[in-house]
């Protein structure tokens, strides 16, 4: 197709393998330079304005709904804004404790979600292998015994979200204050006899995503590659934590930006540009401003970000990791996989300790304090920091809803690794489908949750027919 | 995927999330290692679980996630409905709307402001709303998937459990009634 500008364009559409409805457009002049290339996301749902009103203590449970792949984050992220509204942020050791054994349960089975059934196609395959094959059955005819660890760990992990929260997808563990039920002996014993398992197979996955960085380094550490800033949660004492901390962004050489920001003035740190040319919000932060401020986030920024991981087998991945670039952060794309596999050790090895403490198996559920007005809730989603502000009013109702789901994070990285990756590999060559599946795996890197992101994107020919029309219906524009 | 020379045809099956949050399809995969013994009977057409961008072929049975919210959704129903011998409903989005309809008693105006203009975190200071002729025009209202084409089965859940899936699909399959008692039939 040619554009009106006199562009040859093409199109990458759906985006497959990855989480939600995405697509690619790519413009090539006459002599076949690729002129731009952007990644597209084609859906709006409007979550922040049609929860205003409903009951704060549902955000948990319908919010979640944002994301089939990482429900357990919008739960606990919602649960986490919401304990402030009851006061009950300080939780009791078993609330606190179930809530993130279910966390690392989620991090187990989207990591090995995403690692197994959506990218390891193209690191076995290599990017332009065939169609045919380039999907988790086919990773099966070749590789039987490796897909079904793959399967089967995502299915752990699945399991332990289904013991906290009571099913597999949105589920209704976490409330405001705690959590509704603990983990009792039985479910502890059922969860116990296959984590020995579950840890060795991790640490084969580990070892997998390392090597294919290590032997494939000279072709992939400039593959949609650049240095860029890296913003993740952080304990008090430097160490990595998924579920609760304090804010830190780094530079691409690993300088500070800022360090144990309080999570509750998160809007101070982080700001959201809208761009004509775009769907997505650009977050960035707003001490470098819009122009540098832009950052990644996601395993890749929190391995880079963090002064050490406090289990053992991810903290001597973590080191081993940062000596690809002499102990400053990695800036390789292709290297969130490598990072990725990091994480999922380190929530198999959580998961372990979690089982062993008698705390799961508390009865003090539920804790609660001085009423607020207004909750912030931030952790660190598999994908990337997640922030979820609510404000109530007197009723009780949701006043104000602000979400900053972690893919919107990547939405800049994103852009620039598709530009770059058509950049580099579609100028000026005969364009076949293996070459635009570069294209995809540079996206797929970032595990993109495009659901997730969808909660907040809009098209302005779309505004202006609504306003035209007396600001009410747009015109259903389905033909029959 | 495809067929071996001498190989029996296998019936294909076809996936596609419209207006949903892709809970219904982490729930096919929920079968765990049964997907590997379904690959033995069937054969996959499009799917966002593989590159396959278009239809090869008529499929048997196509499973639709999600209601339709733009007209990107409708077009694409639409194919399936034309491709596909059984067409599924998957989950409470597809036979009701489910969350996304929450936004059909307000204006679509309202959405949009609400995510550009009046956020704590937004900048911006022109008053700008994205636009691009690249972003599917949306409906007026989130639409179950029933409104628009005729749909053979109705699966509710939020995500219907794998062991609904799994029966209703070897139901389909095997041509015969899916067996869905009572209890795997859930509207949460």
């Amino acid at each position: 197709m040619i554009t009106k500008n006199g562009y040859r364009r093409i199109v990458i559409e759906p985006v497959t393998r990855v989480e939600g409805h995405g697509k690619v457009t790519i413009l090539l002049d006459e002599a076949g330079k690729v002129a731009r290339a952007r990644l597209h996301i084609v859906e709006f749902r409007g979550f922040e304005r049609f929860i205003e009103g409903r009951p704060f203590w549902e955000m948990p449970v319908a919010v979640q709904r944002l994301c089939g792949i990482c429900p357990v984050s919008h739960h606990l992220c919602a649960a986490k804004a919401v304990d402030r509204i009851v006061g009950g942020e300080k939780l009791t050791p078993t609330a606190e404790k179930v809530r993130r054994l279910m966390h690392y349960g989620q991090f187990l089975q989207s990591h090995a979600l995403h690692f197994f059934h959506l990218c390891s196609p193209d690191l076995l395959f290599g990017f332009d292998s065939d169609v045919a094959n380039r999907n988790v059955l086919g990773v099966a005819a070749r590789y039987p015994e490796l897909a079904k660890k793959g399967i089967l760990l995502r299915k752990y992990g699945q399991e332990v979200i289904r013991v906290t929260a009571g099913k597999r997808i949105h589920g209704t563990g976490a409330i405001p204050g705690g959590v509704n039920k603990n983990v009792n002996a039985a479910e502890r014993e059922y969860l116990k006899k296959d984590i020995d398992q579950i840890l060795a197979w991790s640490e084969e996955s580990l070892a997998i995503a390392k090597q294919y960085t290590v032997d494939h380094l000279a072709e992939i550490a400039e593959f949609g590659s650049f240095p860029s800033n890296h913003l993740a949660v952080v304990r008090a004492d430097g160490a990595m934590d998924l579920y609760d901390g304090g804010l830190r962004a780094v530079d691409a050489e690993g300088s500070v930006i800022f360090d144990h920001f309080d999570d509750q003035r998160y809007y101070e740190a982080i700001g959201e540009e809208v761009r004509d040319w775009s769907y997505m919000k650009f977050p960035f932060i707003r001490s470098l401003g819009m122009e540098h401020g832009w950052y990644r986030v996601g395993p890749l920024a929190r391995v880079n970000a963090c002064d050490f991981i406090d289990t053992p087998k991810a903290e001597a991945a973590r080191k081993e990791f940062k000596g690809l670039a002499g102990g400053k952060p990695v800036n390789v794309t292709m290297a969130y996989h490598w990072a990725r596999m990091i994480e999922l050790v380190h929530a198999a090895e959580k998961i372990a300790l979690l089982l062993d403490d008698p705390d799961i198996g508390g009865t003090e559920l539920l804790a609660s304090g001085r009423r607020r007005r207004e909750g912030v809730g931030v952790l660190e989603a598999p994908r990337g920091t997640l922030f979820h502000h609510y404000r109530v009013d007197e009723n009780d109702q949701i006043a104000m809803a602000n979400l900053i789901v972690s893919t919107t994070s990547n939405n800049e990285p994103m852009n620039r690794a598709v530009e770059k990756v058509a950049k580099d590999h579609l100028s000026g060559v005969e364009i076949t489908e293996g070459l635009l599946n570069h294209v995809e795996v540079a996206i797929r890197a970032y595990d993109p949750c495009l659901s997730c992101a969808t909660h907040a994107l809009g098209r302005m020919p779309l505004v202006v027919e609504v306003v035209d029309a007396a600001g009410c219906v747009v015109d259903r524009k389905a033909r029959d | 995927m495809s067929a071996r020379p001498g190989e029996r045809q296998k019936p294909k099956i076809a996936t596609v999330s419209l207006a949903g949050c892709f809970g219904c399809h982490m729930s096919i995969l929920d079968i765990d290692e049964r997907i590997l013994d379904l690959a033995k009977v069937v054969e996959f057409s499009r799917s966002p679980i593989n590159d396959l961008k278009k239809f090869d072929g008529r499929c048997a049975v196509g499973i639709v996630e999600g209601g339709c919210a733009n007209e990107e959704n409708v077009e694409v129903l639409r194919e399936f409905r034309r491709k596909c011998d059984i067409l599924v409903s998957l989950g409470d989005c597809a036979t009701m709307g489910g969350i996304p309809a929450l936004r059909n008693s307000i204006p679509l105006s309202e959405c949009l402001e609400t995510a550009y203009l009046d956020g704590p975190t937004v900048v911006n200071p022109l008053g700008r709303i994205p636009s691009d002729e690249e972003i599917p025009l949306l409906l007026d209202k989130v639409y179950p998937c029933h409104e628009i084409v005729k749909i053979d089965l109705f699966l509710p859940g939020c995500p219907p459990s794998a062991e609904a899936i799994f029966s209703a699909l070897t139901g389909i399959l095997g041509k015969s009634r899916p067996d869905l008692p009572y209890e795997l039939l859930k509207y949460d």
